[in-house]
């Protein structure tokens, strides 16, 4: 796995002869597939592998079978950190926010627009 | 030149379509559900491959359609090496095969990009990215096989062993060598096997296992000239099955 960007590895199509660090077990990896270059890259399931080489090496298949892909991502599920199920309530009100959606005032100009206009 | 052709394209098709099938034996049985699913997507790739060859012989040569060719033909018209007739046996078995197998198949379809026969130099350039990841998951689970336990590693090397003679056999020459080479067709079994050794030995060490010492007498041959080993009548049998119950019918 080389690469010029420090943030992230690449697998080596290249036959590389180098022998990933294994888990005695098998562990799960965050699949991340992406469409097209530029595209986001989606979450897309897991799978199961000891090591990151065969982590991909499986997605490809899974998540790579069908459609377009450009490339995918694999990332270890412990690698990941979220919030605690019972912290969901901190997002309850955030849907009643709309001033934080662009298209709500666009809504609100053309509320104003017509209000304006049937003013008598 | 066609006769040359012909028998180029006839070994590859067949070595393809046979893999194939046998590597869709593993089908709903892999050893777990990643690897099923891979194992079969991989079979259907090959399948692919030998459809694509049968086209070229159809088209440009003047032979038969390719369902004709796949499913019509007597096991002595096969030119397929007796390596890829074996029978799947355990896992090990089956990715060693894979491995031996499929590093030989990219190099012949790199070297096929230069072929003067546009029509395989064209397919050579599209196919090459498939097996390109064949090889990758063969050589993944070699290397971790090889690195894993006691047994996994006794069984790699066992297979690895069983596998050489038969696997070297897929370099067996043929009447038309000479006149590929000269007409730029094909560069040859020779340069293709001295590349393949070079690949694999690496990857095998890697892999914390021996290459097995070749004894060119023990080499298993015949399978380019339609000699077969005992296993590929029963799988042309079962392959060809529901096609024999009505010979004459349109699919």
């Amino acid at each position: 796995m080389e690469t010029l960007d420090p943030r992230i590895k690449r697998l080596s199509l290249e036959i590389s002869t180098d022998v990933e660090k294994t888990n005695s077990h098998l562990i799960t990896y965050e699949v991340f597939h992406q469409e097209k270059r530029g595209k986001h890259v989606m979450h897309v399931g897991i799978v199961h592998a000891p090591n990151p080489e065969m982590a991909l090496v499986m997605a490809k298949e899974v998540f790579g079978r069908r459609g377009k892909t450009t490339n995918l991502w694999v990332v270890k599920t412990s690698d990941v950190y979220t919030f605690s199920l019972e912290d969901e309530d901190m997002f309850e009100t955030t849907p009643e926010k709309h001033f934080r959606d662009p298209a709500y005032y666009k809504v609100r100009d053309r509320i104003e627009k017509f209000q304006n206009k049937n003013r008598v | 030149m066609s006769n040359a052709l012909k028998d180029l394209l006839f070994k590859m098709a067949d070595d393809a379509l046979v893999i194939g099938h046998r590597n869709s034996e593993w089908t709903g049985i892999g050893p777990m559900l990643e690897e099923d699913l891979a194992f079969s997507s991989m079979a259907q790739d090959k399948i692919g491959h030998a459809q694509a060859l049968y086209k070229i012989l159809n088209e440009v040569l003047g032979e038969a359609d390719a369902d004709t060719l796949a499913f019509k033909r007597e096991e002595k018209q096969f030119k397929c090496c007796q390596f890829v007739e074996q029978p799947i046996g355990e896992y090990d078995f089956s990715i060693v095969r894979q491995f031996l197998f499929d590093h030989a198949e990219l190099i012949r379809y790199d070297m096929l990009t230069q072929s003067s026969f546009q029509p395989l130099a064209q397919l050579a350039k599209k196919v090459k990215g498939e097996i390109k990841y064949h090889v990758m998951h063969a050589d993944s689970f070699v290397k971790q096989l090889g690195n894993g336990t006691e047994e996994s590693k006794a069984r790699l090397q066992s297979s690895l062993n069983y596998a050489w003679h038969l696997a070297l056999g897929i370099f067996e020459k043929s009447e038309f060598e000479n006149e590929l080479i000269s007409k730029n067709i094909f560069a040859g079994e020779d340069e293709l096997k001295k590349r393949w050794l070079e690949k694999t030995t690496p990857i095998i060490e890697a892999a914390n296992l021996k290459v097995p010492a070749t004894d060119e007498s023990k080499i298993i041959y015949g399978g380019r000239k339609g000699f077969h080993s005992e296993y590929l009548k029963p799988l042309l049998d079962e392959m060809c099955e529901v096609v024999r119950t009505d010979i004459d019918a349109e699919w």
